[in-house]
């Protein structure tokens, strides 16, 4: 079956909190975010909009869809806090190269995790463009869903800006 | 740490290069610095401009004013930043759904009334009020609709309410629960604290994407945020009453904190002050939480009753309300 892709393409944190947790995914595409809540949150925004100040293409939207950090030469840069969530990170890198490829353009990418002054360096292969398209095909199905995904027990979850969110419970009071 | 900022005295707020600046008719002059802002509330007569306005928008701070006698008068609520339309069409069919409404009109009430006991227990001489109480409380479950079950809780009040004459020392008493206009010392301070709690309730509702108009209990109205009133059924005995038992009966608050004037009873200033000082220090009192393991301020279990009822109107998780543990 041909991938079709305009159909199945989405934001490019989607895909990274598809990687991260399905939960989050589906509550941020509903709007119930808690960003702004988060100091972590705060943080990484402050390392964004101070890292690479000499870039000239910064924050390039494509397709009102993609924010890639900044655009150089043959590669796309993304600049991260802490590589603690590599995975989640290389996929979206590797989407936003699939995105661009079905553009027509051609790119390499780097994920820039600039406190830890390492860069790590993504190309497109044929396995990660496979496993982009499943993703993007998991992730419509998890956006369409009525309800929420269940909450998943994940080692990052204390860290997460929805902790509360998720783990508030009220236990029946002993009578 | 972000503060609530209670102004009693009159003068000009305005904005001053990037900070909040207050200069009062006697000349005093405060920087409020906007980080440090989580909401205002004025007490006294302030004169402010658009610019300020703007500049408390983009940090998303509410504004409270209350009128002469100490009163909700209404809030500056700035455009929400975060919103979802996916919550309010589920908040809405919520509400249209009657048993629905019901459920979690319900669940209001039998909160509430379970941080009422929690109240009388802590007092002798209160056990045939608590009795009272849980025989009215126990045909809630029978109850078909909302005006009914308004009239459960209008009677368990009052049973409430007549116990605090069996708590309240040092000449306070409370005869008959009166709001408009409250004519002894305690119900002034039953008004005054169900107010300042409204708008705190409110501010925590600002912070979620829930929408304050759509609500359960109480008809959702044009002239109040009416999920504020739902969810402030919870906080009331939990956080008001047990703080104005707290401040009579310590002798925080005396007779002499409270002036009649022509059949008006008003809090003065400085008492409005103690009680606010006292309100305050409870909001930001911790509890461990035994299903967070962290620790919780009473003002974040505002939030998180909030975060519960989100979980409950996207069929995630059933709405359970708090019952004070601790």
């Amino acid at each position: 079956m041909e991938f079709d892709f305009q159909t199945f393409k989405v934001q490019g944190i989607k895909v990274n909190y598809y990687f991260v947790c399905k939960r989050k995914l589906w509550l941020y595409d509903k709007g119930i975010s808690m960003e702004n809540e988060s100091d972590a949150v705060l943080e990484g925004k402050l390392i964004h909009e101070n890292s690479y100040p000499k870039a000239k293409t910064r924050e390039i939207m494509i397709d009102d869809l993609l924010k890639v950090d900044i655009i150089e030469g043959d590669y796309i840069k993304d600049v991260k806090k802490s590589s603690k969530m590599r995975r989640s990170d290389t996929m979206q890198i590797a989407y936003y190269l699939f995105y661009l490829k079905q553009l027509g353009v051609m790119k390499k990418g780097t994920i820039n995790y600039v406190r830890e002054r390492k860069i790590e360096k993504i190309e497109l292969t044929e396995d990660l463009e496979n496993e982009i398209k499943n993703a993007l095909l998991e992730i419509n199905k998890i956006l369409d869903s009525k309800k929420p995904p269940r909450r998943e027990k994940l080692p990052y979850c204390k860290k997460c800006a929805y902790y509360l969110f998720c783990y508030v419970e009220e236990l029946d009071n002993e009578t | 740490m972000k503060h609530n900022y209670y102004i009693f005295k009159s003068g000009r707020l305005k904005r001053k290069d990037n900070t909040v600046f207050l200069e009062t008719i006697d000349e005093e002059r405060k920087y409020l610095p906007i980080e440090s802002i989580d909401s205002l509330h004025l007490f006294g007569e302030i004169d402010l401009n658009t610019k300020l306005l703007n500049y408390l928008n983009s940090y998303g701070i509410i504004i409270n004013f209350y009128n002469y006698y100490g009163y909700y008068s209404g809030s500056y609520y700035p455009r929400k930043q975060q919103v979802s339309g996916y919550l309010l069409v589920n908040q809405v069919q919520h509400y249209l759904n009657k048993e629905e409404r019901l459920f979690l009109a319900k669940q209001f009430i039998i909160s509430g009334v379970f941080h009422m006991v929690r109240n009388l227990r802590h007092y002798e001489n209160t056990k045939e009020y608590i009795e009272t109480i849980n025989r009215e409380l126990s045909d809630i479950d029978e109850v078909p609709v909302i005006p009914a079950l308004m009239g459960i809780e209008g009677r368990i009040r009052n049973v409430y309410y007549s116990a605090f004459n069996s708590i309240l020392k040092h000449g306070f008493l409370l005869n008959k629960r009166e709001k408009r206009p409250p004519n002894d010392p305690v119900n002034v301070l039953i008004s005054f604290g169900n107010s300042i709690l409204y708008s705190t309730v409110l501010g925590e509702i600002y912070k979620t994407q829930l929408d304050p108009t759509v609500s359960y209990l109480h008809e959702p109205s044009t002239r109040r945020f009416s999920l504020s009133l739902d969810l402030s059924e919870i906080f009331k005995p939990l956080i008001i009453d047990s703080l104005i038992f707290y401040t009579i009966n310590n002798k925080i608050l005396n007779l002499e904190d409270f002036d009649s004037k022509e059949e008006i009873c008003l809090l003065s200033e400085e008492g409005k002050k103690k009680f606010i000082k006292e309100y305050e220090k409870k909001l930001s009192t911790t509890v461990k939480h035994r299903k967070l393991k962290r620790s919780v301020s009473y003002r974040s279990f505002i939030k998180l009753e909030c975060y519960k009822l989100i979980k409950h109107l996207i069929d995630d998780e059933l709405y359970k309300p708090l019952k004070a543990w601790w």
